[in-house]
């Protein structure tokens, strides 16, 4: 049963991915990711990952992708489908590259750590927001602290970008 | 059982159903259709203007910014459900945390990207 | 797992008849709320609101629901007709999922999950992006109008709302609704986190688009907001989904600050838990009419400031001030 859940998933979060790139529009783009989100939401959820799950929704399918929707609207980038189409033999073959290092990055750090174990025994408290927050206070407090420093600097790079073109459109 | 199949379960019937009254009005409302009714509403006057036009760049800074304090409040999930068991450590590790997106936003405010006029 | 075999037809039985259950009383529900609406409204403005339908006109929205399905679907020409399909039906269905974890009564939570509370938020931001996509994919000023406001709105409003919600989970140290509802077995959490009940209240009147933050579809201003160009059923399922929405920000206040299933003090008068539960949520939907026909809508950039410059540094504090208390006591 959970199995049968899992691959309806798989399919899912690969078709809406597909469907992502392929799309020419971006708004419809846009609301394929956050189909594959939800699928890999979905996902963390069949790991019994409650906490990361309910993020995954939060953060990733509520708040960046309104980011993403609002940035696509607010410019209208709709008018300038096609412009892109110029050199697109190189941005293939660019992206082929890309995707092929990873993957054999990917394979090399399978090889390393060794393959995750299918359906190794976790315990109760597994993936609860009680062992994740623990994990996070404890062991992992410093990049948790420099997380905090991140979204400082990514406030102040906000405000200086979008800051100046207010100024300069009033004066 | 995984807990959430209840919750799949219920996403399905939640979209059936909708999708059932969807079809329902489909098949039986009426279905005239001419150019003018087919127009967006726009007081009774044809649309002279494209909708999609560009919009102030501070919807965009507010998305951010929402974006940056929604993570904050992510953080803040487990911290408060572990709070007893962290003791002053824990404590005093979140509020540095919290001055530190305190100072951003005081920071925002003075640069007054928060104003709307 | 032959013992799982075995029971499992009469599990999954059971528990499809149960959320069937749930779907008809969140429906019903919400149609009542709509009755409650226009009665209060009625009542309000020294009319009568509803009467010829049913008994005091009880049964006027179940009438209107049909005639709903009766009219015609109108899709607005050059509009991106998938989205625009789509976003209704994505309206309607996350906020159900709602109805899974919601403590009812003692024995009436259909799931006490370990994310309960976190489980409500994670699906009611799809209802934002449903209202931007349908208002962006209706090809009409007002809708993208209405639905770039509202999302400004909810983005803005759910900060503070998560914040005040923390200095909750911090005394009770569990997202679980029954041990929530369980820790305010003598005092109810409204009493010693007044601050965070009141900044939870506003927020969650401006997350589900009432008076005074109706600002996505201030009739004044713009026709209709992000549903101008919905018809028949489409627009029907917003506005379901708005009056469950409604409901439920009403419930996981009473579950939070007010209770719960246990009466004031730890009295209960001998009155089943459930009727504690659905009294004190509708008490708490009837302020929320009784705001719209008393509070004028307030400007955007009001709005904006209220949420960014008030209600976040004052839910911040509350949550500092919170946890400094009860690491000192």
């Amino acid at each position: 049963m959970e199995l049968l859940i899992f691959y309806a998933f798989c399919v899912g979060a690969v078709v809406s991915a597909l469907l992502m790139v392929t799309t020419k529009r971006p708004v419809r783009a846009a609301m394929s990711l956050v189909a594959t989100m939800s699928f890999l939401a979905g996902l963390y959820a069949l790991l019994n990952a409650h906490l990361i799950a309910v993020l995954q929704l939060i953060v990733y399918a509520g708040a960046i992708m309104v980011l993403f929707l609002f940035v696509i609207m607010l410019l209208n980038i709709e008018e300038k489908e096609g412009k892109l189409a110029k050199n697109v033999f190189f941005i293939q073959l660019a992206g082929t590259v890309v995707v092929g290092i990873l993957m054999v990055a990917m394979v090399v750090v399978m090889n390393k750590i060794g393959a995750p174990v299918a359906g190794a025994a976790v315990d109760e408290t597994f993936g609860t927001t009680k062992a994740v927050g623990w994990m996070l206070f404890t062991k992992y407090l410093l990049p948790f602290e420099i997380a905090s420093v991140l979204l400082l600097a990514a406030i102040v790079g906000a405000v200086i970008l979008a800051k100046r073109r207010i100024d300069n459109s009033k004066a | 059982m995984n807990p959430y199949v209840p919750v799949l379960i219920m996403l399905f019937l939640a979209a059936a159903t909708a999708a059932g009254m969807i079809a329902a009005t489909t098949w039986i409302g009426p279905k005239k259709k001419f150019a003018d009714k087919m127009e967006p509403f726009e007081c009774g006057e044809s649309p002279i203007v494209n909708p999609k036009q560009r919009f102030s760049v501070k919807f965009y800074l507010v998305a951010l910014f929402f974006v940056i304090f929604d993570i904050e409040t992510v953080f803040v999930y487990p911290w408060a459900v572990l709070f007893r068991e962290l003791n002053w450590f824990g404590f005093v590790e979140m509020m540095i945390f919290i001055f530190i997106l305190a100072v951003g936003l005081i920071y925002v405010w003075r640069r007054g990207a928060l104003e709307w006029d | 797992m032959m013992e799982a075999a075995a029971t499992s037809g009469a599990y999954w039985l059971r528990l499809i008849i149960g959320l069937v259950i749930v779907l008809i009383f969140s429906q019903l529900n919400a149609l009542f709320l709509v009755w409650l609406e226009r009665k209060v409204a009625g009542h309000i403005q020294v009319r009568l609101g509803p009467m010829e339908v049913g008994p005091h006109g009880l049964l006027q929205t179940i009438v209107d629901g049909i005639k709903l399905v009766g009219k015609e679907l109108i899709t607005p020409a050059r509009a991106d007709r998938i989205l625009f399909v789509i976003a209704p039906v994505l309206v309607f269905t996350p906020v159900l999922v709602a109805f899974l974890v919601l403590p009812f009564g003692p024995d009436l939570i259909i799931r006490d999950m370990n994310v309960g509370l976190l489980l409500i938020f994670a699906f009611s931001t799809f209802s934002v992006l449903a209202i931007l996509v349908g208002g962006w994919a209706s090809n009409n000023k007002y809708a993208l109008l209405g639905a770039i406001r509202s999302v400004a709105q909810a983005v803005a409003y759910e900060i503070p709302l998560l914040l005040s919600v923390m200095s909750v989970v911090l005394m009770v140290n569990s997202f679980r609704f029954s041990e929530l509802v369980m820790a305010q077995q003598r005092v109810w959490f409204v009493f010693l986190q007044p601050v965070a009940a009141l900044i939870y209240f506003i927020c969650a009147t401006a997350e589900t688009n009432r008076a005074p933050f109706d600002i996505p579809e201030a009739e004044s201003e713009l026709v209709a907001g992000f549903h101008t160009e919905y018809s028949g059923m489409r627009f029907g399922l917003f506005f379901l989904a708005e009056y469950t929405n409604m409901f439920i920000v009403c419930a996981v206040a009473t579950s939070l600050f007010f209770g719960g299933w246990h009466g004031p003090f730890g009295f209960s008068f001998k009155i089943p838990g459930v009727v504690w539960f659905l009294a004190k949520t509708y008490v708490l939907l009837y302020v929320l009419m009784w705001f719209r026909w008393t509070f004028p809508r307030v400007r955007f950039d009001q709005l904006m400031n209220f949420s960014w410059k008030v209600l976040i540094p004052l839910s911040m504090l509350n949550l500092v001030i919170t946890a400094l208390v009860l690491k000192l006591i």
